[in-house]
């Protein structure tokens, strides 16, 4: 059941006997890596949000930030990496359903979904067929399970990334995010409160499906893995959908004390943690569960992962009102016990006590570990990469082989089966900007969201891809015009007893920590997903940020396409060391190209960064921007031809008086990932008014201009040209690359 | 004028065509929930797009037979004002009141882009004014219209047919490119999107 000798002993002890067969399986989920974060809780205290909520009386299952007029916007991302390894459409599709009741349980309407995917690779000759084949049908199946789960419930999947790694084939990863609106007078709770109050439970009925799921999830994928489909969870759109009505409606009326979905380790966790986190006690009668099949024992009840569940507790006499409501929209409610004040957790079946122990051994008690860090020898390796061994390339040929590459291509192919716009609230979708923007009704203001994260350059300087990930994510929502204002991650490592895992997750939390200070949107909500690794060894170490940006006005915001009419074209920078490797150390140009993955990115600066999108962001609200794109993986070239594909337009550009201090190398100038650097573009007659605001320290250079009538990508340095070539070429070689994949 | 949107299980365009009617267009709204039997008081009928039932069956079959349905019918005899948009298309087609059915997108897969469609019909009380060439989101898995020879002659030569797809980009396969059909007197609609101001 994946609890250790000691944690046994530890348990005989706490409770003064030998647990039951029930007690031990609810006992071994709650303290699984899953829901008892055994490894991570010490790393995790580096935020100072967490660290703020673990000391206070515990936290909520996503965190908020109030944007004004009585509107809080709560987000939080969450893994689903092991089932979709298993069962790729039916793994994210429970991912999506997951996360969106993390979200409705505290009272907020789920207004988008973002997700953030790792897939082996999909191109033919990059692995073994078989190798391939199968990432292709994981790949197929996860964007299948999202689309099905994520339009049906209504909500828009509205950005996401997806990126391909042979280190991802035998374990992907599905990391599902959302986001949603709730008035801040009627947040709800999940902590449960005054003794005779009844505990009902809502939704679909119980089947034995899922059972031990969050245990399957904190162990290493193997061979036996397929034998544990049934592990699984199903998911049903249609009831989700029923159940967030219902539960709002529920909510609105007020005859609900507290309420929580039931997510991994269902009845255990919602039951447990709602009496622990309250301090009372909880007495359940599993007879009066509604069950899929009536012979279901205590232990099946308790451990099954049956989705689109809640349990919500009533305030006494109110009960019958909740239970209409659920029973109009055709779904079930029952009353299956009560709450007292001795602080245990009482479970019966068929008049027998089953389970009989206080809450908090479960929530409380779960021991945490810290292991001896170790650096690995490719991080100490990549300090020292030296370019001189990295032959030049012909940059043009380079500029197509990056726009054809899976990671870097259009993602068209994934996003068109994900409807982006229902609700209607969509103003910046997929492929328009750097990060999408909602326009919510009952503000003005505009709620920009980006995922964003690289295994490569975590796994060459793990401190230096986490706060890549956070910074480049928060430069992501500045270049559409709203400041950064928080950060949910997903942090997806191996197995955390390896001194070199532990390395890089400590490494990579600190510098998620150090970034998300830096810009003064802290980290609100989070997930950590252990044990990614297969036969074919373990995944990139792979830090995801979900970062959320405000817009004063959402009408305002700006994307990454050249506009109709010329423009001029600005390079804005802010001072950063590019040291000797350039900017080309773990550059996808470096493993793309030449096929090395060697080297480490460039660290970020973190104060100017926070100047850099204030800039940025004030820059668009006063209307002196018409388009912003940072320069990210595939660098400066790269992001200059995304924005003349976007457009439909071109450019004729001199990079020699922006980027001179590359100038030993012209793929550097080309190609180089330099933090900090953005392609904006503007009228002539907004120049002097960008150069007045811009903070001390950073540079706003105009490199050239844009062409929409000749449709031609320029770009020179020093009088050599790094690219000279039809939009419409670029373009097919940007948008063919994944379809040509998957046809 | 006050129009009715039907609410569905699984409705999910319910609650911005409600907010878009009251804010955009200026008439009085108000959610029926589709066990109802009447439509009093109403001038106009929406059926929302979504996921009534999840689809199961197919889309928009079990919708069509909920209670409000029968009134929705009766409505749209009388010559009432009724518009169906993406699901509500696919319940109004299974509830009879226009010939044909929608099928799973060619492609297999669901698809949300952007789409130009030309206004054809420029006389029915919904397409009336509507510019020549429009161009809006379409998102659905189960949008390619079909209808037999018989049935499709007649949409034609009675100017039936109230939305195509043009520019090469039908985006599911639908027969001659529909994209939207009204009926023989004009006021009942079915469309796979619409522009929420319309």
């Amino acid at each position: 059941m994946g609890l250790t000798d000691q944690e046994y002993d530890l348990i005989l002890k706490l409770l003064g006997r030998e647990p039951t067969m029930t007690e031990l399986g609810m006992i071994s989920v709650m303290w699984s890596e899953h829901c008892g974060y055994k490894y991570s809780r010490p790393i995790l205290s580096y935020f100072s949000e967490y660290k703020k909520a673990m000391e206070g009386d515990g936290h909520e299952n996503a965190g908020m930030i109030n944007i004004g007029n009585n509107i809080g916007v709560v987000m939080k991302v969450e893994s689903h990496n092991h089932p979709s390894a298993v069962e790729p459409h039916q793994g994210a599709a429970t991912g999506v359903g997951g996360i969106i009741r993390d979200i409705f349980t505290m009272g907020a309407r789920p207004i988008a979904c973002l997700n953030s995917l790792r897939f082996g690779p999909i191109r033919d000759g990059e692995a073994d067929e078989e190798v391939v084949s199968f990432s292709k049908h994981i790949f197929e199946g996860v964007v299948d399970g999202i689309s099905r789960y994520g339009n049906c419930v209504g909500v828009p999947t509205i950005a996401g990334e997806v990126a391909f790694h042979r280190r991802y084939a035998g374990n992907p990863l599905v990391n599902a995010m959302c986001v949603g609106m709730v008035d801040l007078d009627e947040v709800a709770s999940a902590g449960a409160d005054g003794p005779g109050n009844p505990v009902i439970y809502l939704g679909s009925a119980t089947g034995k499906d899922g059972i031990h799921g969050a245990t399957f999830a904190s162990d290493a994928l193997n061979e036996d893995s397929e034998s544990q489909r049934p592990n699984v969870q199903i998911g049903d759109p249609f009831a989700e959908k029923i159940v967030i009505e219902a539960t709002l409606e529920a909510l609105k009326t007020g005859a609900v004390q507290s309420i929580q979905d039931m997510g991994a380790a269902g009845l255990t966790c919602s039951t447990t943690e709602m009496a622990g986190k309250g301090n009372v006690g909880m007495d359940v009668d599993l007879d009066k569960v509604p069950m899929r099949e009536d012979d279901m024992t205590a232990y099946e009840l308790m451990l099954s992962e049956s989705q689109e569940r809640m349990l919500a507790i009533a305030h006494k006499g109110r009960e019958q009102e909740i239970i209409d409501i659920f029973h109009k929209w055709g779904t079930q409610a029952e009353v299956i016990g009560y709450l007292n004040d001795t602080g245990m957790v009482t479970i019966s079946r068929h008049g027998k006590v089953e389970a009989d122990f206080p809450a908090k051994l479960l929530t409380d008690e779960c021991p945490t570990y810290v292991v001896e860090p170790v650096e690995p020898q490719n991080c100490i390796d990549a300090r020292t990469f030296s370019l001189d061994t990295v032959e030049q390339t012909d940059p043009q040929d380079s500029l197509f082989k990056l726009l054809s590459c899976p990671t870097l291509a259009s993602k068209r192919w994934v996003y068109q089966q994900y409807d982006q716009q229902v609700q209607t609230q969509t103003t910046l979708l997929p492929g328009q900007g750097d990060a999408a923007v909602l326009a919510p009704r009952g503000t003005r203001k505009g709620v920009a969201l980006k995922i964003d994260g690289s295994g490569l350059w975590t796994m060459q300087d793990p401190y230096a891809g986490g706060c890549l990930a956070v910074i480049e994510a928060a430069r992501n929502v500045a270049c559409t015009g709203a400041k950064p204002v928080g950060v949910t991650d997903g942090l997806n490592f191996g197995d955390p007893r390896d001194p070199g895992v532990y390395f890089q997750f400590e490494r990579a939390v600190r510098g998620i920590a150090d970034a998300a200070e830096a810009l003064g949107a802290p980290v609100i909500s989070g997930n950590v997903s252990f044990y990614n690794q297969s036969e074919l060894g373990e995944v990139l170490p792979t830090p995801l940020i979900g970062m959320m940006g405000l817009l004063e006005d959402a009408n305002k915001r700006i994307g990454m396409a050249l506009p109709e009419n010329a423009c001029k074209i600005g390079l804005v920078k802010l001072p950063v060391e590019a040291g000797s490797q350039l900017g080309l150390g773990a550059s996808t140009y470096l493993t793309e190209v030449h096929k090395r993955e060697e080297g480490a990115p460039i660290r970020p600066n973190l104060r100017a960064e926070k100047d850099l999108c204030h800039w940025l962001a004030d820059s668009v609200n006063d209307e002196l921007l018409l388009c912003a794109h940072d320069v990210s993986e595939g660098g400066t070239v790269f992001a200059l031809a995304e924005m003349c594909i976007a457009g439909d337009s071109g450019c004729e550009v001199d990079l020699s008086g922006a980027l001179s201090e590359l100038g030993s190398r012209i793929d550097a100038v080309a190609f180089g990932e330099i933090p900090g650097h953005v392609v904006v573009g503007f009228e002539s007659d907004s120049e002097q008014a960008l150069r007045d605001k811009l903070p001390n320290g950073l540079t706003l250079t105009v490199i050239g201009d844009s062409a929409p009538d000749s449709g031609q990508v320029k770009a020179t340095f020093n009088g050599q040209t790094l690219v000279d070539s039809q939009t419409s070429d670029l373009k097919d070689a940007y948008e063919s690359a994944i379809p040509g994949c998957m046809d | 004028m006050k129009a009715a949107v039907i609410q569905f299980p699984g409705s999910n365009c319910d609650q911005d065509a409600l907010w878009s009617m009251r804010n955009d267009v200026g008439i009085g709204a108000e959610y029926v929930w589709h066990e109802e039997t009447s439509l009093d008081g109403f001038g106009a009928v929406f059926v929302p797009g979504g996921f009534s039932y999840g689809d199961y069956l197919r889309c928009g079959s079990m919708a069509s037979e909920s209670p409000i349905m029968q009134a929705v019918k009766g409505f749209a005899n009388a010559g009432g004002p009724v518009i169906g948009v993406c699901n509500g298309f696919q319940i109004l087609c299974e509830a009879g009141l226009l010939p044909g059915a929608l099928l799973l997108n060619q492609e297999q897969k669901f698809v949300c882009q952007d789409v130009h469609l030309e206004a054809v019909n420029r006389t029915s009380m919904w397409t009336e004014g509507v510019d020549r060439v429009i161009r809006i989101p379409v998102a659905h898995g189960e949008g390619r219209y079909i209808c037999d020879a018989d049935a499709l002659a007649e949409l034609e030569g009675n100017d039936q047919v109230a939305f195509r797809y043009v520019g090469g980009n039908n985006p599911n396969g639908s027969v001659d490119d529909i994209a939207g059909v009204v009926n023989l007197s004009g006021n009942v609609l079915e469309a796979l999107s619409v522009v929420h101001s319309s």
